[in-house]
Parts: structure tokens; C-alpha cells; sequence
């Protein structure tokens, strides 16, 4: 009886989908030994996803915090990440100062575009409180389609950005070989198992970036600021009382949260090898809120090692049911239809959970 | 009387202006429209051609979206999931090989029952999210995304057998990409001619007339409503009319040509309302009314005129409409103004406006929210069958993934907001975003140069539009307490625009 309680204590504190999910998670790594999958490869392949989200991940955790919900407009800092991107390519900065000074250009220029775009989207959602999420979906789907009109129309002149042969604009696919592909996840990089593609090969400058990015949050949430933006966040009206600003913390984390999207774009294309431009960013914000959710953050509250496990247990389960779902089911491509069950489905899980209040109004 | 009439028409015009300029985004649309056909580098007569084969074949689908916003659930997402339903059920009736009018019968008679159990789930979902029905019904669409292909690719064959070389992709699991629709289900609504709705119509009025007339005798002794003969008149007129050879001969046509409809129904219409004008005083209508039938009856013959102008006329000639389908959207005009008229219809509109007041009457406000969420499902799941009827191939994964989108873009680009929703915008709504949809990209490859700049632009609009009209709606709806301490005058124009209507 009290092992019962405890039980249903437990799942009541850590959720029933994410148990079945981390069930889930085992049980497809349990598939992929069972069907002799080479499990160092996929390992590294787990880890090398977990490092490319996690920043992106890792953009929520303001957001959550400062009381504007899930950040499904994080598209904003992406669109951001991409134009810095670009213009690095544009003028050939790596061929001046190196892939490593191309990043940082990249991410300083983002980082620049992203405070002010941050900015006023947190000012548009300091007017809308109560339904960010819809209007931040929106405001991110309108984003990429209004940035899809420039990446057409802008004068770029690189042949890496240009069609080769006629098409107007860019590439879908913009290749990054030749400013700073992979510069993060080769730096200190080696093989932990094995030395070819069955190994596991290890993005140590990654995952290192990560980590750095997941404590300097860390600290960030630990300061005066963040934890006035944490306190109007959980409750404006006791903030407001103890001379919190609500409306400038909620633009402050907003614009964090966007810078942290483009920095995380950037992180994801150069481990990705390549600028993925259009509407491939369309849904990336689901994605992470998705990832978030998984690793236990709630609508209204997230903490970085939500993010950690969050990215790692979705990207996981993403990565390796994939090869396991093709040998069970030949032909059929299952895990995409996983992916959107199970990373749509937790969302709205946690909707349900967050407005259990009002359900219980009548 | 005259002059009084001059008045009538100057008030009406100026109101019509004031509420053009009030809805600054009808006013925004129009005028990219406007820009849009002007510089599309193609006869008017394609756009027009195509606007009026996009709007028969969208309308029902956005007219789905009314009774939601009318029961407080905002701008229903979830249509998507009715869209679904009519997909399963178009998927069996091809499969099992019903063609034609039988083919639509099964599809309906399928589609319905599921899109009731669909409506009824996705109403107990938004019962638990109570003020985030849209992000809800936003993301459930994706959700049951999900399912929906997990269904077509594996279910279908994999599970259960299904063997059909054309549909079925070669391994035997899973359904193709796109089924033809052609010989089977395509245009078996739109082909159904005006001769078979005039007389199906008649007698179906009489019909229900009759059994309305009989069943209030039973019900109630005291309060008899005399069966009203004159009505029955109308309906047995109409119905011996389409036995007349030269109506029988224009109305036999499968598809109407605008250039020959115009003619006859804006004189019957006028003729109508002239009549109407003339028995004012004895059926005891006021001086307004009058008026308001003397407007729509000169409207009507204006237009007539118009319609002989050889350019309008041209393009007129070449716009062939599919009868019943028209037919139908105007029933779902009707059926959304009558369910206003009753209990359940006022219900829903005092759980859209209150759900505390609402539950204080003793209204069972799930339970009201639930029969709104299944109507609309219902709905749109026929929309979605009047849609791929006239389509006439069925993208088995991408058929419905943006209709929910496109239909609120619409609607709200009518005019139409989070809480306020009539059938008059949705109609406009549906007007202007297809223009636009048409037009986009011809004009951008004149005006830019680009084709691809307008097919971006065009998406840039549907997303931006409902961003726009969310954004405003939340803005409005905050309190004035909760700013107190900031700028009283943030919005522009807040205290010009009239507040929802009541």
C-alpha cells in the first residue's frame, strides 16, 4: 500500500509521459543492441545531436522563466543566426581571419540583430499577455516567411550562397566547408570507441560550448537579475510589490531567449555542416519546446538540467529508433511519424497540466 | 419621401465607408488587391475565373469557423482533424469503388460519425484547456498529423489488408502520395444541376413545411400556426417552372454561366423586393424596411446593367459556377443565422461571452462547448469533401496540412476577430485572400520580376495576418487596471474602434 502511494507519488511528480518516454528511450536502445546495431556509431551520433539542439534547447529556459511561456517564436533568433551567417559567407571572413573568427563574427553579429529583434518581440508580448504562445507561434511563422522574401531578393554575390546555375536568391542548403563547418565539434574531438564511422566519435569543442552555455545560464539565473526575472515570472503581481519592473524583466528574458536561438542556430549548422535556409526552420521551435517539456520543465517553470536531459532523451530516441524502426518495419519511415506524435503530443500534455486551474472554474 | 429616400442611401453609404475605414485590414487587403489585379500582366478574366472556382471550393470550410468563435473557442485550429475524417472517409469510398452522387453519399455518411467522435474528443481537450483552445487546437493539429500518417503509412496494408495496385504504394504498406480522384468522385457535387437543386429544394421545402405544420398541430393546441398556403404556392410554382422548356433549358446546364445568371436572377431578385415594396403597408412594415428593399432591388438591377458592359460581360461569360456547391455554402449561411434563433445557438453565445454567467444560468457550458467543437468538425469535414470533390486529386499527406490555416487567414482577413465571427466576413474574407492567392505571384513577377517573391509573399500574408489579428485581439483584451501604471494611450486607435459586438 505505501509502496502504491509512493509510486503514484512519483508519477505524479515526474509525469507519466516522460516515463513512457525514458521507458521508450530504453526500450529502443534495448531494440538497437537486440538487432546488433553498431551502438558506438549511433552513441556518437546521440551526442552529437545533443550538443547541435542543446543551445536551441537551452533558449527556453528564459523564456520559461520570465513568464512568457515557451518561446515557439524562437524562429525570431534563428532567422537572426541565419543573417549573420550570411554575411560571414558573404564577405569571406574566414579567409581573413579563420573559421574561428568567422564564428565569432557570426555569433557577435547575431547576437547584435538578436538583442533588438528580442527586444521588441518582448515588447510585443508584454502586450499580449495570456496568449504568448499563440501569438508567439504566429509571430515566428510570419518571420520565416517574411525573411524567405529576403533570402530571394538580397544582392548576395558568393557562388557558396547562389544557385550555381540560374534560381534566384539562395540555396536551400548553404554549405559552410568553407567558412566554420564543424569547427566546434572537431576542436578536441576524437573517437572514444573505435577510429572510422562505426566508432563513437566524441565533439568534445561541442558539447564543451554547451556545457559553457548551460553555465553561464546557469549563473545568469543565480544573479540579481535573473532571479528578479524568475520572480516576475512565477508571480508578477508579489514581484511588482517588491519593485520588480515586470514588463522590462519579461523583455530582458525575451531577448535572451532570442539571442540564445541564433547563437544556437549557429551551433546547429556548423556541426550540421550547413546553413539550412527557408522553411526548415519553420518548426524548430516545436522541437525545442518539445525537448524542454520531455526533460520535466513545465510551461511556467524550466531549469537548465531540464534542458541536459531533456535534449539528450529526445534526440536519443530521435537518433536511434530510427535505424531500429527500419529493420522492424522495412519501408516505412516510422520515426518521423514518432517524432511529431511524440514531440506534439508532450506539448500539448503540458498545456493540459498548466491550465489545470481554470478547468476547475465552473 | 424622395428626398427622404436620397437620405436612406446617403446614411447607408457613409455607414458602409465608416465600417470599411474601422476594419483598417478589409481596408489593407482591398487595396492590395486592387494593386495586385492591376498588375498581374494576365486578362482579368483569369483572375476572375480562378477567384470564383477558389471561393466555391474554400467557402464552406471557413464558414465551419463561425460557430466556435461564437461559443467563446476562438479560431478552431482543430478543423484540420474533421478534414481528416473526410480524408478516411474519401480514401474507402475510392477504395471500395463508389462513383458519383453515391460515391458523396457514402463519403458523407463515413465522414460524419467520425467527425462527430473527432469533434467530441477534440471538445473534451479544449474543456481541459479552457483559455488556450487556439495553441491547443494548434499543436493538436500536428498531433493528429501524427496519427493520421501513422494510419496511411502503415496501418493501411500493414495492419489492415488493403490491396489496390493504384492507391497502395508497391510494397504493399502504406497509401500513395496523391489518389486521382477522377471518374470517381470528381465533380459529383459540382456537376448537379440547377434543374435537380431547383426541384430537390421545392420539394423539400414543402416537405418540411408540411411535417413542421403537422408536428406543432400535435404538439400544442392552442398555438396553431396556420399552414402558410402561399409558401407551398411558391415552392409548387417553382417546381412546375422547371417544367417550362425554355427554364428547363437554362437550367439544365451542369454549371451555371455567370453571364446568363446574373441576368435572370438579379431581375428575379429585384422583382421580388419590388414586390415585397409594394405589399409593405399591407403586411404592416415600417418605412425602413421599404427602403431597404427598394436599395436591394435597384442593386440588383444595377448589376444586371453592369453585367451587359462588353468587357464584364466577356469575363462573366467565361465564369461557369458549380450550382450546388454554391447551393450549399448558401444553406451554411442560413443554418449559422438560424442556429442563432435557438436555445442551443443563444446558449453558445453566453458561454462565448461568459462562461461564469453562463454556468450561472444553468447552462452546462462543457457540455455546450463539446456540440459546438462536434458541429464544426462536422462541417469541415464536408467542406473538406465539397473541397477535394472540386479538386479532383487527393494529396493523401498534404490535402488537409494547411487548410486550417488558409481558412482563418480568411476569415480574419474579412474582418472577422477572436471573438466576432459572421457570415458576411467570412464570404469577403474568402474574396480577398483568394485574389490575393491568385494574384500574388502573377504580380510579383511583373512588378519584381520574381515569381517566388509573391509565392512567399502570399504565405508571409496568411502567417502575418493571423499573427496581426491574435496580437490585436490579446492586445484589446488585457485590462485597463493591469496597465494602469503605463502609457493610458498605447494603442493607436484603440478608443476609435468600436468595441465586439454584443
Amino acid at each position: 500500500m505505501r509502496l502504491k502511494d509512493r509510486l503514484s507519488g512519483f508519477v505524479k511528480a515526474v509525469g507519466l509521459p516522460r516515463i513512457i518516454i525514458f521507458a521508450f528511450f530504453l526500450l529502443v536502445v534495448f531494440g538497437a543492441h537486440y538487432y546488433g546495431l553498431g551502438m558506438p556509431a549511433l552513441f556518437g551520433s546521440v551526442l552529437r545531436r545533443w550538443g547541435m539542439f542543446g543551445v536551441l534547447v537551452l533558449a527556453m529556459v528564459p523564456a520559461i522563466q520570465c513568464g512568457i511561456g515557451p518561446n515557439f517564436g524562437v524562429s525570431l533568433g534563428i532567422v537572426c543566426g541565419l543573417l549573420g551567417s550570411l554575411i560571414v559567407i558573404e564577405f569571406k571572413i574566414a579567409e581573413m581571419l579563420g573559421a574561428w573568427g568567422a564564428i565569432t563574427i557570426a555569433m557577435l553579429l547575431s547576437i547584435v540583430f538578436a538583442i533588438f529583434v528580442g527586444a521588441g518581440y518582448g515588447f510585443l508580448l508584454n502586450r499580449v499577455k495570456g496568449s504568448e504562445m499563440t501569438v508567439s507561434t504566429y509571430v515566428g511563422f510570419s518571420a520565416i516567411a517574411f525573411m524567405n522574401i529576403w533570402w530571394v531578393t538580397l544582392p548576395f554575390r558568393s557562388g557558396e550562397i547562389n544557385w550555381p546555375i540560374g534560381g534566384e536568391g539562395a540555396r536551400n542548403t548553404i554549405s559552410l566547408a568553407s567558412s566554420f563547418g564543424e569547427v566546434l565539434n572537431t576542436a578536441g574531438g576524437f573517437y572514444a570507441i573505435g577510429d572510422d564511422s562505426t566508432g563513437m566519435y566524441v565533439p568534445t569543442g561541442l558539447l564543451l560550448f554547451f556545457f559553457a552555455m548551460c553555465y553561464v545560464m546557469y549563473l545568469f539565473m543565480k544573479s540579481k537579475t535573473g532571479k528578479a526575472m524568475s520572480a516576475a515570472g512565477s508571480n508578477p503581481v508579489f514581484a511588482r510589490a517588491s519593485g520588480i519592473n515586470v514588463d522590462r524583466m519579461r523583455i530582458v528574458g525575451t531577448a535572451i531567449s532570442t539571442v540564445l536561438g541564433a547563437v544556437g542556430i549557429i551551433t546547429y549548422a556548423q556541426a550540421f555542416g550547413f546553413l539550412q535556409m527557408y522553411n526548415a526552420a519553420l518548426m524548430m521551435g516545436f522541437a525545442c519546446v518539445a525537448a524542454i517539456l520531455i526533460g520535466g520543465a513545465s510551461t511556467v517553470q524550466a531549469r537548465i538540467s531540464n534542458v541536459v536531459i531533456g535534449t539528450f532523451l529526445f534526440q536519443g530516441i530521435l537518433v536511434i529508433a530510427l535505424p531500429v524502426a527500419n529493420k522492424l518495419f522495412v519501408g516505412t519511415d516510422l520515426s518521423d511519424i514518432m517524432r511529431i506524435i511524440i514531440s506534439n503530443g508532450i506539448i500539448i500534455y503540458a498545456i493540459t497540466r498548466s491550465k489545470g486551474g481554470a478547468a476547475s472554474e465552473e | 419621401m424622395k428626398s427622404n429616400y436620397l437620405h436612406y442611401l446617403k446614411d447607408r453609404t457613409i455607414d458602409a465607408a465608416k465600417a470599411l475605414y474601422a476594419n483598417k485590414v478589409v481596408l489593407m487587403f482591398f487595396i492590395l488587391c486592387t494593386f495586385g489585379l492591376a498588375t498581374t500582366g494576365k486578362p482579368p478574366t483569369y483572375t476572375v475565373v480562378e477567384v470564383f472556382t477558389r471561393f466555391g471550393r474554400n467557402t464552406f470550410l471557413v464558414l465551419a469557423l463561425i460557430i466556435p468563435v461564437l461559443a467563446g473557442l476562438g479560431l478552431n485550429f482543430g478543423i484540420v482533424v474533421g478534414a481528416m475524417a473526410a480524408q478516411v472517409a474519401i480514401f474507402w469510398t475510392v477504395y471500395w469503388g463508389f462513383t458519383g452522387l453515391k460515391g458523396i453519399a457514402v463519403c458523407l455518411l463515413m465522414a460524419t460519425p467520425i467527425a462527430i467522435l473527432f469533434g467530441w474528443l477534440v471538445g473534451r481537450l479544449y474543456n481541459r484547456t479552457k483559455g488556450a483552445e487556439m495553441i491547443t487546437g494548434l499543436i493538436l493539429a500536428y498531433f493528429a498529423e501524427g496519427l493520421y500518417q501513422f494510419f496511411f503509412l502503415y496501418l493501411i496494408g500493414g495492419i489492415i489488408p488493403v490491396e489496390n495496385p493504384t492507391m497502395i504504394i508497391a510494397g504493399g504498406t502504406g497509401v500513395k502520395n496523391t489518389i486521382d480522384l477522377a471518374g470517381n468522385l470528381k465533380y459529383a457535387i459540382d456537376t448537379i444541376s440547377l434543374l435537380s437543386v431547383a426541384r430537390g429544394l421545392s420539394v423539400a421545402y414543402a416537405l418540411v413545411s408540411v411535417v413542421l405544420w403537422a408536428l406543432n398541430r400535435q404538439k400544442s393546441e392552442g398555438l396553431q400556426k396556420p399552414l402558410q398556403k402561399d409558401r407551398l404556392f411558391g415552392a409548387a410554382i417553382v417546381f412546375a417552372a422547371t417544367f417550362v422548356p425554355p427554364v428547363h433549358d437554362f437550367m439544365a446546364t451542369d454549371r451555371l454561366q455567370l453571364s446568363r445568371g446574373i441576368p435572370v436572377f438579379g431581375v428575379l431578385i429585384a422583382l421580388v423586393a419590388l414586390f415585397r415594396v409594394v405589399t409593405a403597408g399591407r403586411t404592416g412594415k415600417d418605412e425602413q424596411y421599404r427602403m431597404r428593399q427598394g436599395t436591394v432591388s435597384l442593386i440588383a438591377l444595377i448589376a444586371v446593367g453592369v453585367s451587359f458592359v462588353p468587357a464584364i460581360h466577356k469575363i462573366l461569360t467565361s465564369v461557369h459556377l458549380p450550382v450546388m456547391t454554391y447551393v450549399l455554402i448558401a444553406l451554411l449561411c442560413v443554418f449559422n443565422n438560424w442556429l442563432l434563433s435557438t436555445k442551443l445557438g443563444q446558449d453558445m453565445r453566453t458561454v462565448g461571452q461568459s462562461r461564469t454567467v453562463a454556468n450561472a444560468a444553468g447552462i452546462n457550458v462543457n457540455r455546450t462547448r463539446i456540440i459546438a467543437m462536434s458541429m464544426s468538425t462536422v462541417l469541415a469535414a464536408w467542406g473538406q469533401i465539397i473541397y477535394l470533390q472540386n479538386l479532383g486529386t487527393f494529396a493523401t499527406y498534404g490535402a488537409h496540412t494547411m487548410c486550417g490555416q488558409y481558412a482563418i487567414a480568411a476569415l480574419l482577413v474579412g474582418g472577422a476577430s477572436v471573438q466576432q465571427a459572421n457570415n458576411k466576413q467570412a464570404i469577403l474574407g474568402v474574396f480577398l485572400f483568394h485574389t490575393l492567392f491568385v494574384v500574388a505571384p502573377l504580380s510579383a513577377s511583373t512588378v519584381f520580376g520574381s515569381a517566388l517573391i509573391g509565392e512567399y509573399f502570399r504565405v508571409f500574408i496568411c502567417y502575418g495576418v493571423i499573427a496581426l489579428s491574435l496580437a490585436m485581439h490579446a492586445w484589446k483584451a488585457i485590462p485597463k487596471g493591469d496597465k494602469k501604471d503605463k502609457e493610458p494611450d498605447a494603442l493607436p486607435g484603440e478608443g476609435t474602434e468600436a468595441p465586439a459586438e454584443a
